[in-house]
């Protein structure tokens, strides 16, 4: 008897079939009344249903997937918990990178998700608007596992507790929280290709290897247990970045000037904000992974120029700004690290002076640069400090206008002179560390006037207590303005040396082992 | 350029004059000398006397460098907008010509900062 056997799906036709008959196409209300965002900037999709899902995931496989992790996660946090696993780090310095972590990046993690859940949304296509809702589940997920799994620490340590005020109001948190709100006030290609493509593509293990291996050189099993639990949605994630980048070029080739704009912006200003990354790597890892410097070697001069070759047949070329990151990687980190710890008063985590083997460290790892251009810094402040006069600047610094970092950054050709740059708009002038800053201010001029720089806050009287009066004979700004941070004076600032984190740390320690 | 939107997209600048209660910013950085996280900026009244910088904000923010006490003012040369500008000591910010968020560059020849590496 011949049988009609049916030929079964596969895995690919069968979401295919699913996520589009999800779809229907409008009869009684305009395209672009039902997706206002989709034309304005500039790019032309053609066929939405040339959209190839990076990953098939249907619903209820994404929650049993989630679900099973979670389980894990969740166990293994509670272990670390009950078992004071926090004395099992390297050194106490060590949670000084998570306070970093929990109050820059993890509101970035809650901010992608915001952006994903909009790209739901406005997305015609229902393959990309699936992905992106998926991506914005993981990303709210990601926010929370990464409070729950640094919770622990906020018990028996300071300047973790309040991290969602200080984000909105910290300077150094207006680096990270002006580089996402950029990207949410953009539209949804430009949202897309800066997180999804530049960010979670290009850079993202740039951000996770010093954090999640960090993490496990020091023994922190919370924060290395997330990072695993994390690590498949990131795969996810960055296949993701890479078919909206394809999509994007073979739907139309006037998409690729702007497209390329994109990446050449969100490349820079992804690398500024990775500084802060570098520096956590170089110096707040007791027990370091690998140097900055290497990373950047191996994941973007390495991995990042294949990408980029992939990318040559769409006409897509090498962001620009590549040449003067790799002089720059030699420098920042130790530049910005010097920065934080003159600057420590106004922190809410602690800086140190790197010790002698950790110099030696520096030295092995930035041969051409750290013996001699500041290896000697570091030893004349430990010397100042030894006398007992620390050294702190006193005062506020001018700040790019674009990626709102302080310019501590030299010229990339000269390490002895600071950074100028100097725009001009509307009759105003508008300071930057770039060249490549100050290219992206002249492309949206009226975006980045509205930047919200630290110091010209202070200086407007903006970041003071509700009704304090800084005319008042004896007004002490510093303070005043540590106070609207919620920065609890003495015991989440200033240096690790001598602090109570150190103190109570070694108390506890040293309590595990004696009577 | 002007920023891609779905409807009129003008904001006023957020450190326009008027909001600094009298002051202007100026910014002030002191060549071959990166002791500091980089050049200093102050909220000065555009009156203010441009050679009671030296002793003011400038001494504030820079004196912990041992050249700081070294510096003879008179050789002192100075860039305004990265160009080269020569300012009258007696005369005010205003009179000087500087204004709102105008950035100064000072150099203090024979005084290079410390271990050769302009610290």
């Amino acid at each position: 008897m011949d049988m009609n056997v049916k030929k079964k799906l596969g895995l690919k036709e069968r979401y295919h079939l699913m996520t589009r008959d999800l779809a229907w196409d409008a009869t009684y209300q305009k395209e672009e009344e039902i997706y206002p965002q989709l034309a304005y900037e500039g790019i032309k999709i053609h066929d939405w249903d040339k959209w190839e899902d990076p990953f098939r995931l249907t619903v209820d496989a994404y929650w049993k997937y989630q679900a099973e992790k979670e389980r894990k996660l969740y166990a293994i946090i509670d272990a670390f918990a009950q078992n004071n696993g926090h004395l099992t780090v390297t050194d106490a310095r060590y949670v000084n990178a998570l306070k970093l972590w929990l109050n820059g990046i993890t509101p970035l993690e809650y901010e992608a998700h915001k952006g994903y859940a909009r790209l739901g949304r406005e997305f015609k296509g229902v393959g990309a608007s699936v992905a992106c809702q998926m991506q914005s589940i993981d990303e709210l997920r990601h926010a929370q596992t990464q409070i729950h799994a640094m919770s622990n620490y906020n018990r028996f340590y300071n300047g973790l507790d309040d991290w969602h005020h200080k984000a909105d109001r910290m300077w150094y948190y207006s680096v990270p929280k002006s580089f996402f709100e950029d990207a949410l006030s953009a539209g949804p290609f430009e949202f897309i290709t800066a997180i999804s493509f530049s960010f979670e593509y290009v850079l993202t293990n740039l951000l996770f290897v010093p954090f999640v291996s960090g993490a496990a050189y020091n023994g922190d099993m919370a924060a290395m247990t997330f990072g695993f639990s994390a690590q498949s949605d990131e795969s996810r994630h960055m296949t993701l970045g890479l078919e909206v980048i394809k999509f994007m070029l073979e739907q139309d080739p006037q998409n690729v000037p702007i497209v390329q704009g994109w990446i050449d912006k969100w490349c820079w200003r992804g690398v500024r904000l990775l500084t802060l990354v570098g520096m956590m790597q170089d110096y707040m890892l007791p027990k370091r992974v690998m140097s900055w410097k290497e990373a950047w070697e191996i994941y973007f001069e390495g991995n990042g120029m294949a990408l980029f070759n992939d990318l040559a047949r769409y006409g897509i070329k090498v962001p620009e700004c590549v040449e003067q990151v790799r002089k720059e990687k030699e420098h920042i980190t130790h530049q910005a690290w010097l920065t934080f710890n003159s600057a420590n008063f106004l922190t809410n985590f602690h800086t140190w002076i790197p010790s002698k083997e950790e110099l030696d460290w520096l030295d092995a790892k930035y041969p051409d640069t750290f013996p001699k251009y500041y290896r000697p810094r570091f030893e004349y402040f430990q010397k100042l400090e030894d006398e007992g006069k620390p050294f702190f600047t006193a005062g506020l610094p001018r700040v790019c206008q674009l990626c709102q970092i302080p310019v501590f950054y030299t010229e990339p050709d000269d390490p002895t002179q600071l950074a100028y740059e100097e725009g001009t708009y509307m009759g105003e002038k508008f300071q930057f560390c770039s060249t490549f800053c100050h290219k992206i201010f002249d492309n949206e001029p009226e975006k980045f006037v509205q930047s919200w720089i630290p110091p010209h806050q202070i200086f407007q009287g903006n970041c003071f207590p509700e009704g304090t009066n800084p005319t008042v004979e004896g007004f002490d700004p510093i303070r005043n303005v540590a106070a609207y941070y919620d920065i609890e004076w003495g015991r989440e600032n200033g240096p690790f040396v001598g602090s109570e984190d150190q103190k109570n740390f070694a108390k506890w320690r040293d309590q595990t082992t004696k009577n | 350029m002007a920023v891609a939107a779905v409807s009129e997209y003008k904001f006023a600048s957020r450190d326009s004059l008027d909001k600094f209660h009298g002051n202007q910013l100026l910014f002030v950085g002191w060549d071959k000398h990166l002791m500091f996280y980089g050049t200093a900026a102050f909220p000065l009244p555009p009156s203010m006397k441009f050679s009671d910088l030296f002793v003011g904000p400038l001494a504030q923010y820079y004196g912990a460098h041992p050249d700081f006490a070294k510096i003879d003012w008179s050789a002192v040369t100075w860039l305004s907008g990265n160009q080269p500008f020569k300012p009258d000591y007696d005369k005010s910010l205003a009179e000087n010509g500087i204004g709102h968020k105008d950035c100064l560059r000072f150099q203090t020849p024979g005084l290079d900062g410390l271990f050769g590496i302009c610290f």
